[in-house]
């Protein structure tokens, strides 16, 4: 067990592409870290450096205070499991497990004993003497987390682990994972780029963008205070809305629909106005927000979600099952519930929002 | 779904007949008497000297020193078919390990030399190889008839289409297991491709096993005479009214081809998936 520091790493291709830039993340011993984000973003990159298995174009990377920089893998004290699992195919999963313990010459008895509590605590000891060809995809991700745990590493580096299982078994293994980790308290990062496996396992979520973070925090962090329109639409399903508007005297302007909201001097009138579907509330009332019209519903059972737009851009809300849509309705967002961001740098503003009186006139308003 | 009809029979049929009739013929025409083949040409109905003519043939001491036989000619012709194949896929795996796995200057360069060989038969170098191995005296020698011979493109390039096609995953797990590039090429990479191994060693087998060019120029000693040379041998005896003997001749041919088709029939799976299908 371990903490590891990731101190102003960069990885620059030869060629000059770079893959990640200047990123540091301190973790804390046996803290639960998920790198998060769409494909290549650099998440794995940054992985595979922790792991040894991609050269530090510049930056320290630490594990347990100890510089690894220049370390071979194997001796980096981590154990990684791998999107396909990476289990030798001619192995029996007994010498899948043991295969790096014997060639760290860990004594015969003290191999066995490892082996047998790592298969007791994965149940795999039915499947010991099978090859993985003969195992479901399931169990193959079991042994490949059995060997990571037999190593008794200082940490566990994961790759996509449930990315190759079907969206059942990805819950439960999800659940697996998280219980292990618990029970063993190793340090933990863990690439994905589900962000609800991210909000569910992770400690601390760690949002990269084009090998740059975004931003670090707990999921509900970055679920409720996202720093900029990337989180906000990366992190949360169905994702947040966002719309481009305009912040005018008499409130929002989003296309031709204005929406009665002030906020405190801007630099840039341009800003994105984000809020969550599930913080939407419909009303007939004609002095409420924007006015929202009716694309079309999905029915989820518990729930239903409401899809339209708002000045001609798409906007979806959750609503209960029992709820009647009509064609056209007004929209209301609580206002602590709702972000803005810059258009120009897609940066959250931090001002402050508070409603406007309406204008006296209950007829619609227009900008 | 396709039913097979008696068309598809009768070609495949045809197609085995077409194969199987000349070495039914060389059998069943090497049971005979020299002298009887001599008058009636290749016969299709067995004789009645099966065993003393396979029995002259592996025992009888012959040659112009008289002191070869079938057996001793059968033993090096054993050796240098095990030779070729062994060294070859030994030396092959080496090379194509080492371009696939290790980063080196002009590696891909290098890759394409080996593999531009491949359109060079052996015929092409054949004198300037026999004088190297003459200048280090290696003439009549199981070296100088198997080393010129091992360096192998074909091989190299199975062998590397093969290990393009293991997952980069592998190596890395391997490597964070803590196995260094000769721990991995043991404990997982010969594993891993032993199907492919199986396949080369047949095909290089019957390589081995049918040269008949390199091992005359190498050797002039009776004593290393190979199977492949026997046959000849038997048939240039033509002096005056003797008549060669086909029926040895025959005999030979037919012994000759057994080592490889057993060969093949015992690995046939293993052949056959080694060149077609991956096991990962």
């Amino acid at each position: 067990m371990a903490k590891i520091d990731i101190d102003h790493v960069f990885k620059t291709y030869a060629g000059g592409a770079q893959a990640v830039r200047d990123v540091s993340i301190s973790i804390r011993d046996g803290e639960f870290i998920v790198l998060v984000g769409p494909s290549g973003c650099g998440k794995s990159t940054l992985l595979r450096m922790v792991a040894g298995l991609e050269e530090i174009s510049a930056g320290e990377v630490r594990i347990g205070g100890r510089l690894v920089n220049n370390v071979e893998p194997a001796e980096r004290d981590i154990a990684m499991v791998f999107q396909n699992y990476a289990l030798y195919p001619h192995m029996s999963v007994r010498q899948n497990l043991a295969y790096g313990l014997k060639n760290r010459g860990t004594p015969k008895p003290e191999i066995e004993a490892r082996v047998a509590e790592a298969a007791r605590m994965l149940e795999l000891e039915p499947y010991l003497d099978r090859k993985p060809r003969a195992l479901s995809g399931g169990q193959r991700q079991r042994v490949a987390m059995g060997r990571a745990i037999v190593r008794h590493p200082a940490a566990f580096l994961f790759d996509e682990p449930l990315s190759n299982l079907d969206a059942k078994l990805r819950v439960t293994m999800r659940g697996e994972i998280k219980r292990l980790q618990r029970r063993l308290g190793t340090t933990s990062l863990y690439v994905t780029h589900d962000q609800l496996e991210a909000m569910t396992l992770a400690d601390r979520l760690v949002v990269l963008n084009k090998g740059e973070i975004e931003q670090i925090g707990t999921p509900l962090e970055i679920y409720h205070e996202p720093a900029s329109t990337f989180v906000a639409s990366f992190i949360g399903s169905p994702a947040m809305n966002l719309l481009q508007g305009r912040s005018t005297e008499n409130g929002f302007a989003i296309g031709p629909d204005l929406w009665r909201l002030a906020t405190g001097p801007l630099d840039d009138a341009a800003i994105t106005i984000g809020f969550r579907p599930e913080d939407v509330t419909f009303t007939r009332d004609m002095r409420a927000g924007p006015e929202f019209l009716l694309d079309y519903v999905e029915e989820l059972g518990a729930q239903k979600l409401v899809h339209g737009t708002v000045g001609g851009q798409a906007v979806s809300a959750t609503a209960t099952a029992e709820f009647q849509p009509q064609e056209s309705m007004r929209l209301t967002v609580p206002e602590h519930r709702i972000f803005l961001f810059s258009t120009a740098t897609g940066k959250r503003l931090r001002t402050p929002i508070t409603p406007m009186q309406p204008a006296g006139d209950f007829s619609p308003v227009k900008a | 779904m396709y039913r097979t009809n008696f068309r598809d029979h009768l070609v495949l049929i045809i197609g085995s007949l077409m194969m199987l009739l000349p070495v039914v013929v060389a059998f069943t025409t090497s049971t005979h008497e020299a002298a009887d083949i001599h008058m009636n040409g290749l016969t299709l109905v067995p004789g009645d000297h099966f065993a003393e003519t396979y029995e002259t043939v592996l025992t009888r001491q012959g040659g112009l020193t008289g002191k070869v036989a079938g057996l001793t000619m059968l033993g090096h012709s054993l050796i240098l078919g095990l030779g070729f194949a062994i060294g070859k896929i030994v030396l092959s795996m080496l090379a194509a390990y080492a371009i696939v796995y290790f980063r080196f200057r002009a590696a891909t360069a290098m890759f394409w030399i080996i593999f531009t060989t491949l359109l060079l038969p052996l015929e092409v170098r054949i004198l300037p190889s026999y004088e190297v191995m003459h200048k280090l005296g290696l003439i009549n020698t199981y070296t100088g008839l198997i080393v010129p011979l091992l360096a192998s493109a074909t091989g190299t390039f199975f062998f590397r289409q093969f290990f393009k096609s293991v997952p980069d995953e592998l190596l890395e797990a391997a490597r964070i297991d803590g196995a260094g590039p000769f721990k991995f090429f043991i404990d997982i990479l010969v594993p891993l491709s032993r199907t492919m191994i199986a396949a080369m060693f047949i095909i290089m087998f019957v390589y081995g096993w049918n040269q008949y060019l390199w091992p005359m120029l190498m050797t002039n000693d009776e004593g290393f005479y190979t199977l492949v040379r026997g046959i000849k041998q038997i048939l240039i005896v033509w002096v005056g009214s003797q008549i060669p003997d086909y029926n040895e001749a025959f005999a030979m041919a037919v012994l000759a081809m057994l080592p490889p088709v057993a060969l093949v029939v015992i690995f046939q799976n293993w052949f056959i998936k080694g060149l077609t299908e991956s096991d990962k």
